[in-house]
């Protein structure tokens, strides 16, 4: 049989197969430079980009949490000005979609970075970030209501002819309803989950155990969670999404692809293990293989099928 | 810098609670510095490299290195469930690693007299270090501190390090007198600085210590180096989990201490950052 066919397209962006490396778990990419070959990665979404240079949120930052972490960076970056002219040069060496996280305070930061990023070369795409649980403005606020959602991703699709991916939030008692408005107002693809909101104390000290209080939980301990957030949009909406949430094994990737996903993004299986993403793609060809399948494009939805199909 | 699946030579207790590992891993014995750290899969291959509980590495510095024999050295206290997957760990077993990480310590030009600082298990990477300043020629005080006696972990080795090194001068302090200094490794190193002319110093231990022992240090004009510890997530400088807060002209910043670090110039750290 032929070497099995991984190559996708999402947003309009080619990637040579699905899986990607998640926003903020991969840095700009180049950390990880001596430990995966980054020209196999299907892409790369790098770190939040903001408008001004966040200093991020003191620490302690991160917990651990049953197979999972409490995370309260605080979306410490740059800024869009140093982002493109120092990280986004040593990133076009590589043959590797670069996906941009954008997020702020206000609809206009959010459009001032994207006007930014607009028509640089090296840049494929942009993933709205409205969803940042740990950012006392913003964020979020704007990905738990369907209308402030919209005005985020009308502002942005107007100054820019960039692939635009909007990244949901779970902390929602509908997501359809969101995932239907930022469709509407020009998203080309979602991308889910962000981080759940959680919480954790240090009995010793009497204190929360992150400074922030509050952080988002990530991690295999989620990913049921996601797997249903996917489900139900794509049942719902049948878009293009970049599923996410615990993935640290190309079994966990293929749950995602099953539901709805047209790609995938590893997170937090990076901080434990620097080759999960390669590891994801080479188990991802080894199931087409051993299933007989050509093109991995076939298992997008499957799981909605007819029951009992197989 | 790279990932590395090594074999333990050795897990032997060393201590009350404390543990020294071998690893067989000639490339990190060959390029670890001083100070700086391996990033360290608590579960074994086979027996649960598979496993998300706990999730995360843990970081431990690199206690020594035998060149010739490819070998890695740690020296751990279990303090929690990931040091205490580690101390079961047995000979011929596979750990994963990640080193060696981070920033190390910087030596002194020719000649120096420099002192070292360590409270509880800083002395783990302040042993190598005076390994390393030694074979170089300098003159190396070694204050080492602890709550007790049972609690100065490497006590016989140091002790005979300078039965070796004529240029090897260790103190000892304990919180309760029961053995040498009767108080914070701190009050022996001013008790140092007011007798003797010092060149440097480099200090690792708990937080409170380090603070101590960078206002001490100021006072004394002496330039010094301390380790911090943080969490940490990926340990290679991706996720920005390891912020610790520096001073720098016109404010602050955060610094990651798994690659900016975990060595930092002790006038240079804001103590106030939590
Ligand atoms: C650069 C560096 C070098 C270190 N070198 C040594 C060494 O040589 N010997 C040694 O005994 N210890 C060392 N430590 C501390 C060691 O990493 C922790 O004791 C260990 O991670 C505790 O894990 P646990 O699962 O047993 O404890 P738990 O408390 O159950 O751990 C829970 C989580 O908190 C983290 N954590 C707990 N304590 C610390 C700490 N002090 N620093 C950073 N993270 C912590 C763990 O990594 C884990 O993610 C070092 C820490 C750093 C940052
Ligand atoms: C340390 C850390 C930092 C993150 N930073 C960002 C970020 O800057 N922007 C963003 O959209 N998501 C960020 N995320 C969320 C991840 O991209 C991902 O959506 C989430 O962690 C779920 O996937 P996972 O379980 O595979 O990690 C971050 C997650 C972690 C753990
Ligand atoms: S632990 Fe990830 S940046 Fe330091």
């Amino acid at each position: 049989m032929a070497k099995p066919s991984l190559s996708v397209e999402i947003a309009g962006i080619k990637m040579k197969n699905p899986v990607a490396a998640a926003s903020g778990t991969f840095g700009f990419g180049l950390e990880y430079a001596p430990f995966v070959d980054l020209n196999r990665l299907g892409a790369v979404f790098v770190k939040g980009i903001t408008r001004y240079p966040q200093p991020g949120n003191p620490p302690p930052r991160l917990v651990e949490t049953p197979a999972g972490v409490l995370n309260a960076i605080g979306l410490q970056n740059p800024g869009v000005e140093k982002f493109v002219q120092e990280i986004l040069p040593a990133l076009r060496p590589y043959d590797l979609p670069v996906i941009v996280n954008i997020a702020g305070t206000t609809v206009d930061d959010y459009a001032f970075v994207a006007a930014s990023l607009d028509g640089l070369p090296g840049v494929a795409g942009l993933e709205i970030n409205i969803s940042c649980p740990n950012v006392r403005h913003g964020g979020m606020a704007f990905g738990v209501d369907p209308a402030s959602a919209a005005l985020v991703v009308g502002a942005v699709r107007e100054v820019t002819g960039l692939p635009l991916i909007v990244k949901l939030t779970p902390n929602v008692t509908d997501i359809v309803a969101v995932a239907g408005a930022v469709m509407e107002a020009g998203a080309d693809a979602l991308s889910m989950i962000n981080t759940l909101l959680g919480m954790s104390i240090d009995v010793r000290r009497r204190r929360p155990a992150l400074a922030n209080i509050t952080g988002g939980l990530s991690g295999p301990a989620i990913r049921p969670v996601a797997v249903r957030a996917v489900w139900e949009v794509y049942r719902a909406l049948k878009v293009p999404i970049v599923g996410m949430g615990g993935i640290a094994t190309a079994q966990d990737a293929l749950e995602f692809i099953m539901a709805g996903a047209t790609a995938v993004a590893v997170g937090t299986a990076n901080l434990f293990n620097p080759r999960a993403t390669v590891e994801v793609i080479e188990g991802l060809e080894r199931f087409l293989v051993e299933e007989g399948i050509g093109d991995i494009r076939e298992l997008i939805g499957v799981a909605h099928g007819e029951r009992g199909a197989r | 810098m790279q990932q590395h699946e090594t074999p333990v030579l050795q897990n032997k207790k060393v201590g009350l609670d404390v543990y020294r590992m071998e690893l067989f891993a000639p490339d990190v014995a060959a390029q670890a510095r001083p100070g700086q750290f391996l990033h360290v899969s608590v579960h074994t291959k086979g027996r649960g490299s598979d496993c998300y509980d706990p999730l995360l590495r843990r970081p431990l510095s690199v206690h020594g290195v035998d060149v010739k024999r490819g070998a890695v050295a740690l020296l751990y206290r279990v303090v929690g469930r990931g040091t205490a997957l580690l101390a079961r760990v047995k000979e011929g077993e596979l750990l994963d690693v990640l080193g060696p990480l981070g920033r190390g310590f910087s030596l002194p030009p020719a000649g120096s007299r420099v002192v070292l600082v360590a409270g509880g298990m800083g002395v783990a990477p302040l042993y190598f270090l005076a390994e390393e300043l030694l074979r170089f020629g300098h003159e190396v005080h070694f204050l080492a501190g602890a709550r007790r006696l049972e609690e100065l972990y490497l006590l016989g080795d140091l002790l005979a390090l300078e039965e070796k090194r004529p240029s090897f001068k260790p103190s000892f302090a304990t919180d309760d007198g029961s053995y040498g200094f009767c108080g914070p490794v701190t009050g022996l190193l001013e008790v140092l600085l007011a007798a003797v002319k010092v060149d440097r110093a480099y200090a690792c231990g708990p937080r409170q210590m380090l603070r101590e022992a960078a206002g001490v240090l100021a006072r004394f004009g002496v330039p010094g180096e301390v380790s911090l510890e943080e969490r940490m997530g990926c340990g290679v400088g991706a996720c920005l989990s390891c912020a610790c807060r520096v001073r720098e002209a016109g404010g602050f910043s955060y610094r990651r201490v798994c690659a900016d670090g975990p060595v930092f110039a002790a006038e240079s750290v804001d103590w106030e950052d939590r």
